[in-house]
């Protein structure tokens, strides 16, 4: 069953791009783009690798890795929220210094591999029930548990945003800041708490890749899935649901290539590279077409907020 | 109004900008059941003061005290929570939410909103003060009148019981003000505080019962409305007597000049905005033009500026057909444009731009050479200052940081200073005091004795009465009658405005 097992494995390839970019459809409805997504990706992937590798546990692991993305958000939060710094500037960054960062921690990481111990946590997870359904069953519901959190984190995202009384209020930082300030939201706050929530989701995105997917060290291991992450923000349209869609059909296009290899239709990886972006773009036409207010980006996006200027 | 000792009182507010004093040692006292008007210039510091009052400033000294209890407002937030509500010029509403979400925003803390339960409490609200909002709506969808009542119920939902509406009419038709006055009575026979800013004499008069006049960042002095009269008022405002006829002088030739034949133009929805427009104008004329909102008014202005694309139709001037040619073409022959949005920066300006190259904008063109040569662009600007009495720390100071005021006359001396035959000018004097109105009339009319041939759009009938030789009226993108400014009356022009073909009594 060539195609029952391709598109599982396309669900695996989405996994990390579904946390980036969730990391960043909650930083991006604060208001904040952060360009840094590959960055902390990179940041989470090494810090969780060094901290299995060396504790043993992977719990150890994703905590740290959660918090190495945290950090790397932190430093661009303060950048934009406190200092007002310009987002793309600080986001890039940011993606600079978590290049370097993972390149120099992960120096003498390379080519080391956790034990079978370890991976054995991450093994796949069939549910009971629903993982005997046929086709379905083996696409959807036999992975490993990082899959299984990262379609629930989607949907508690999905929850938190449309349903909540603080989503509301996050959703108002994004798009009208004072109008949030004069109804007593408190902006910094709010900036501060989701931009490192999404930072230490794309940090797990990154872990993700080193310790389950590769999961043996080895040098710039996000391979540019950060900016895929960017990009999918816009194809979801900023909504968590369209997201996990989204990471799933990337996360497809991102084999795709190395798959038909083997059917013996020859089209490079490399095309396939190119197809997120090209889509991309195709969205961002007929959403620019359309003018419906409502898939609009966040609309104070990339506005630092100074709340007595005129 | 109630007697008995203030429930707001501010003692010796002042607020340092830079080193401008936006307000110094200001005081104010408001009590229950009144509406207190807060008269002033642009620029006078009212709405620093309610800024600060609403926790959006903080002051650097002075003491805030309601119902006898000190407070000190850091944010919006504890200014709520002390039942002070603000409604902003520019509103702070989220464009994307409905109204109900705009409503419970910050306000709800609870994990999952039960918007049932809110649109029972918020439905109670509106019964008690009358207030007409449809829940559901998003925003975006919304006229500015739904806006603002929705921006009321906001604040009212959130326990406000001192109201401050900072120039709240200025966007607001005719009907709907009068709406809003209804909905100010009732909230004063409810017992709230609400301090109204304003600058517009007539509606001060209306609907004030007390008036605080401020003026330069002091306060001149609060009087009752009925001990006083707008002449007084005025005076205490400006700071000297003024006389508050707007002067018309007549107009000199009966030279047409510029031509407009069955003009026709579709917007982006391929709607017709402009449903053949006719009309004529004299050498040294100010023609008015009258309508409601969004009759057509922006589309007009700009297709007669070269901006707009328009479908067919002649726009002749001096007997040479200039439609289809580009806006640089028409700045050539001396036809120029100022708009003056609702936003005041939208067309026109750069704000972050300083005076000297906003004025460059419209003339590197004309100079000789590869650079650009600031000096000549810098001393028009100086003199633009000193001719229509600019109040800026300088030529290089961004435009953005200016008083709306002043921004205004820095648009319009930039036309003017092209010394242009035809001047389109449309809403010059939107959200100005009267002062700064009358100056600007007085500039307009300068330009008139010079035989300039003037196109004003206004959305005030009584300037366009006073000013205009001519009044053309549009409705829903046609002319629906030109008539004599010097006989028509408000009534005339009000059904003529609502798409009555010209009603006999005039011409």
């Amino acid at each position: 069953m060539i195609t029952v097992a391709f598109l599982k494995a396309a669900i695996i390839a989405g996994t990390p791009l579904l946390f980036a970019t969730l990391g960043e459809i909650i930083t991006e409805k604060a208001g904040n783009l952060n360009l840094g997504v590959e960055g902390m990706m990179l940041m989470g992937a090494v810090i969780g690798f060094q901290m299995g590798y060396s504790s043993n546990s992977p719990l150890l692991a994703l905590i740290f890795a959660a918090l190495a993305g945290g950090i790397g958000a932190f430093i661009y939060a303060f950048l934009t929220v406190s200092l007002r710094a310009n987002q793309v500037v600080s986001g890039l960054a940011l993606t600079i210094f978590g290049t370097g960062f993972a390149g120099f921690v992960g120096q003498k990481l390379v080519g080391l591999k956790m034990t079978d111990e370890f991976n054995d946590f991450f093994r796949e997870l069939k549910i009971p029930g629903l993982g005997d359904i046929p086709y379905f069953g083996e696409i959807l519901f036999n992975h490993d548990m990082f899959v299984y959190l990262g379609f629930i984190t989607a949907i508690i995202l999905g929850l938190y945003l449309y349903k909540t009384g603080r989503g509301l209020n996050l959703r108002a930082v994004g798009e009208n800041p004072a109008a949030a300030d004069a109804a007593s939201v408190r902006i910094t706050r709010y900036k501060y708490i989701h931009i490192l929530i999404g930072g230490a989701l794309c940090g797990l995105g990154g872990a993700y890749l080193s310790l389950v997917y590769v999961p043996v060290w080895q040098e710039n291991i996000t391979a540019g899935r950060g900016w895929i992450a960017v990009a999918l923000v816009i194809f979801s349209a900023w909504n968590p649901y369209r997201a996990i869609f989204g990471a799933y059909l990337f996360g497809g296009l991102d084999i795709i290539g190395f798959r038909l290899q083997g059917t013996g239709i020859a089209i490079s990886q490399y095309v396939f590279d190119m197809v997120p972006y090209v889509v991309t773009i195709i969205i961002l036409v007929i959403v620019s077409l359309r003018k419906d207010k409502r898939n609009a980006p966040p609309k104070s996006l990339g506005e630092p907020y100074f709340r007595e200027e005129r | 109004m109630k007697n008995g000792s203030a429930y707001v009182s501010m003692r010796d507010i002042t607020k340092i900008f830079g080193t401008v004093k936006a307000t110094d040692n200001m005081n104010l006292d408001v009590t229950k059941g009144e509406i207190h008007a807060l008269l002033g210039e642009n620029g006078a510091g009212k709405s620093t003061l309610m800024n600060m009052l609403s926790g959006i400033y903080i002051p650097d000294s002075g003491h805030i005290f309601i119902d006898n209890k000190e407070n000190r407002f850091t944010s919006p937030r504890d200014a709520i929570k002390a039942g002070v509500g603000m409604i902003h010029q520019h509103f702070k509403l989220v464009e994307v939410l409905t109204a109900l979400d705009n409503i419970l925003l910050g306000y709800n803390v609870g994990l999952f909103v039960n918007k049932r339960i809110q649109k029972e409490q918020i439905n109670k609200i509106m019964e008690k003060f009358q207030l007409d909002v449809d829940l559901d709506k998003y925003v975006f969808d919304m006229s500015v009148g739904e806006k603002q009542t929705l921006e009321i119920l906001k604040t009212l939902y959130r326990g406000a019981r001192i109201l401050i509406l900072d120039e709240p009419t200025a966007v607001l038709t005719p009907q709907e003000t009068v709406k809003l006055f209804k909905i100010m009575r009732r909230m004063k026979n409810q017992d709230c505080s609400v301090i109204f800013i304003s600058h517009k004499m007539n509606e001060v008069m209306e609907i004030a019962d007390r008036v605080t006049v401020l003026r330069k960042g002091r306060t001149i002095d609060t009087l009752i409305k009925e001990n006083s009269n707008p002449q007084e008022l005025t005076e205490l405002m400006v700071g000297r007597p003024v006389d508050l006829s707007i002067k018309r002088i007549d107009k000199l030739t009966d030279k047409v000049v510029f031509k407009v034949r069955n003009l026709r133009a579709d917007n982006e929805e391929k709607v017709e905005v402009l449903k053949g427009i006719n009309f004529e104008m004299y050498q040294g004329e100010i023609l008015g033009v009258a309508g409601i909102a969004g009759s057509g008014q922006k589309e007009l202005c700009e297709a007669l500026a070269g901006l707009y694309p328009i479908k067919e139709g002649e726009i002749s001037f001096k007997g040479e057909d200039l439609a289809g040619k580009n806006p640089k073409e028409f700045i050539t022959r001396g036809i120029s444009m100022s708009f003056i949005p609702e936003d005041r920066l939208g067309m026109g300006l750069v704000a972050n731009m300083d005076m000297v190259d906003n004025i460059l904008l419209k003339q590197y063109h004309k100079s000789k050479g590869f650079l650009v040569k600031r000096k000549p662009a810098a001393e028009k600007a100086k003199e633009i200052i000193q001719k229509l009495d600019v109040i800026t720390p300088g030529v290089h100071h961004p435009i953005k940081n200016l008083s709306g005021g002043n921004i205004q006359k820095v648009l319009l001396g930039r036309e003017l200073d092209s010394h242009p035959e035809l001047l389109i000018t449309a809403y010059p004097v939107r959200g100005l005091d009267i002062n700064t109105c009358l100056k600007i009339y007085d500039i307009l009319n300068e330009e008139k004795k010079k035989g300039v041939s003037i196109l004003y759009i206004a959305e005030d009938l009584d300037s366009l009465l006073g000013l205009c030789d001519r009044i053309m009226v549009i409705s829903n993108g046609e002319v629906t009658g030109i008539v004599d400014a010097r006989k028509a009356t408000k009534e005339q022009l009000g059904l003529m405005m609502l798409g009555n073909k010209e009603v006999d009594n005039a011409d």
